[in-house]
């Protein structure tokens, strides 16, 4: 059997914060067409290294190489038009823009026109009623719908996403995961950030642990059980 | 008759003060400098355009089309070498740079061009004025500046609100950092602005320069002004722009009905008064102030 395709592969990655040291020498694949899970305590560096991904920090050391080629040093307009979109935490949507314009300047830098705004409305049904109300007035369910479609309208063939059930309901993350598993079945391969491990063992297929920024553990999901992936996750049985 | 011209008149000067302001309020608004050389930049315009009008023997405004692309030129020179590169070191940098680039500009003028109060000749138009009733005259040139004025910002308006520039330009001015995370690039979208800001200067400094006189210290008069229209519409509000413009103009030549000599002291206490009650400005949104104060906080 041949190795399947990495669509993105990351290498002895260091990133710091001024003086502090961030991620130290992280490497992890995705693979085309699968999803992982980034999962870690608070600081333990997924949002570094998603941030890192999407190019808006820097690395010291180490490379990211997507589809092929070394994108390291790629500013961040370079790396949506090749199609890496990221869903930021807290979802960071313009707030004096309508919901429409938020998604338009989405597409700014577009990849590709696979999201035109009718196919992000019909995925997206309640956010199309409020196209034309500004971002700021939404529910925190809906501004993070908007923020996913702001994302998707890039046209990303690797969707970023981090921490998108962050202070909704149950009912509400549900929905979004429901679209989610929606996109994987078109063939989107998704990085996601989760604090949620049942959630996110359920919704990916390979998964990747940190510990105060390095890797604790990486596999496939239906590899490891959860005891395993807690154990990495707090760190236990290292000296 | 003689209140209701004061008022008239008073609005026509709000114009100028508005066009002045403009690019003051979008450079403060999108890029959240505050460009302390603005009215000499302005005042520059006011230069290049005698300087271009005796060269070519011909009325200051058809240089417009050479002397508006310049300053639009000098603008993005600016923010790309100068101003961008101070807001990388934090909020006092821009203040302490464009501080400078303002001190440098009025020094250079004054051995270029000497102290001597100039004029711009504005051609038959300059001149001309009309009878609204008996008692109320209006000068053409006035009435024109005013015009250009609200043309220069419901053009700014329209651009702002329905272009893909303008969305990125809004989009960037409420959050940078994601702005440049979903894609678009923030340096040519802040060099646009200041080309456009300095641009609206220049053209301010020609009317300056043809209602009246200039010499290299008129630019910080005018700054003073321009600054006092923003800060009274609202930081970042085009409209309130406008409103703040001609609120100090009417206040200006109303007081000065009364009292020539307390004139500028009223626009100044206006100024103050608008401070202490709504310290936003009159059209601000309440969400604006809120993030200002909540960075203000967090700072």
């Amino acid at each position: 059997m041949t190795q399947p395709e990495a669509l993105l592969e990351i290498t002895d990655l260091d990133v710091f914060y001024g003086d502090f040291q961030a991620l130290f020498g992280v490497s992890m694949a995705v693979t085309l067409g699968c999803a992982t899970a980034l999962v870690g305590a608070n600081g333990a560096g997924k949002t570094t290294l998603l941030r890192t991904i999407a190019g808006a920090q820097a690395a010291s050391a180490g490379a990211v190489s997507y589809g092929g080629s070394d994108i390291t040093a790629a500013p961040p307009h370079r790396r949506i038009a090749r199609g890496i979109a990221l869903v930021p935490e807290g979802r960071k949507l313009f707030p004096s823009l309508t919901v429409e314009e938020n998604i338009q300047v989405g597409a700014a830098a577009a990849a590709s026109a696979q999201w035109p705004l009718q196919r992000i409305y019909d995925t997206f049904p309640m956010i199309a009623q409020r196209r034309r109300q500004r971002a700021s007035t939404l529910s925190g369910g809906e501004q993070q719908a908007v923020a996913i479609a702001r994302a998707l309208a890039a046209g990303p063939s690797l969707l970023l996403l981090d921490e998108i059930s962050l202070g909704l309901a149950p009912v509400v993350v549900e929905g979004l995961y429901e679209t989610l598993s929606g996109l994987r079945s078109a063939g989107a391969t998704i990085v996601l950030v989760e604090q949620d491990l049942r959630r996110a063992m359920d919704a990916c297929d390979d998964l990747v642990c940190l510990l105060e920024g390095r890797v604790a553990l990486a596999a496939p999901v239906a590899d490891v059980t959860r005891d395993q992936v807690v154990a990495a996750y707090f760190g236990e049985g290292r000296p | 008759m003689n209140w209701v011209n004061a008022v008239i008149q008073g609005m026509l000067l709000g114009g100028q003060y508005a066009l002045i302001a403009c690019g003051l309020s979008l450079t403060f608004g999108v890029m959240r400098i505050v460009n302390l050389a603005h009215g000499d930049l302005a005042v520059c315009g006011a230069y290049l355009g005698l300087v271009l009008s005796s060269a070519l023997g011909v009325p200051v405004w058809v240089t417009l089309p050479l002397l508006l692309p310049a300053a639009f030129g000098a603008g993005m020179a600016l923010q790309l070498l100068l101003f961008g590169r101070a807001l990388r070191h934090g909020v006092l940098a821009p203040v302490l740079v464009t501080f400078g680039l303002s001190v440098m500009i009025e020094n250079l003028l004054q051995v270029a061009a000497t102290s001597d109060p100039r004029g711009l000749s504005g051609g038959s138009l300059a001149l001309a004025s009309f009878h609204i009733t008996s008692g109320i005259t209006v000068s053409w040139l006035f009435v024109t500046a005013f015009l250009t004025a609200c043309a220069v910002l419901s053009g700014l308006q329209l651009l702002l609100s329905h272009t893909s520039w303008g969305r990125k330009v809004r989009a960037t001015a409420d959050d940078p950092d994601t702005a440049r995370l979903v894609g678009i690039r923030v340096r040519p979208v802040f060099a646009t602005v200041a080309g456009i800001a300095i641009a609206t200067a220049a053209l301010a400094g020609v009317f300056i320069g043809t209602i009246g006189t200039f010499d290299p210290q008129t630019g910080t008069d005018v700054l003073i002004f321009a600054f006092e229209a923003v800060v009274i519409g609202g930081i970042g509000s085009l409209w309130g722009t406008l409103v703040g413009g001609v609120a100090l103009g009417v206040t200006q030549v109303v007081v000065g009905e009364v009292n020539q000599a307390y004139a500028v002291l009223a626009v100044n206490l206006l100024f103050l008064a608008v401070l202490t009650v709504r310290p936003g400005g009159l059209f601000t949104s309440r969400q604006v102030v809120r993030e200002a104060a909540g960075q203000g906080a967090a700072g």
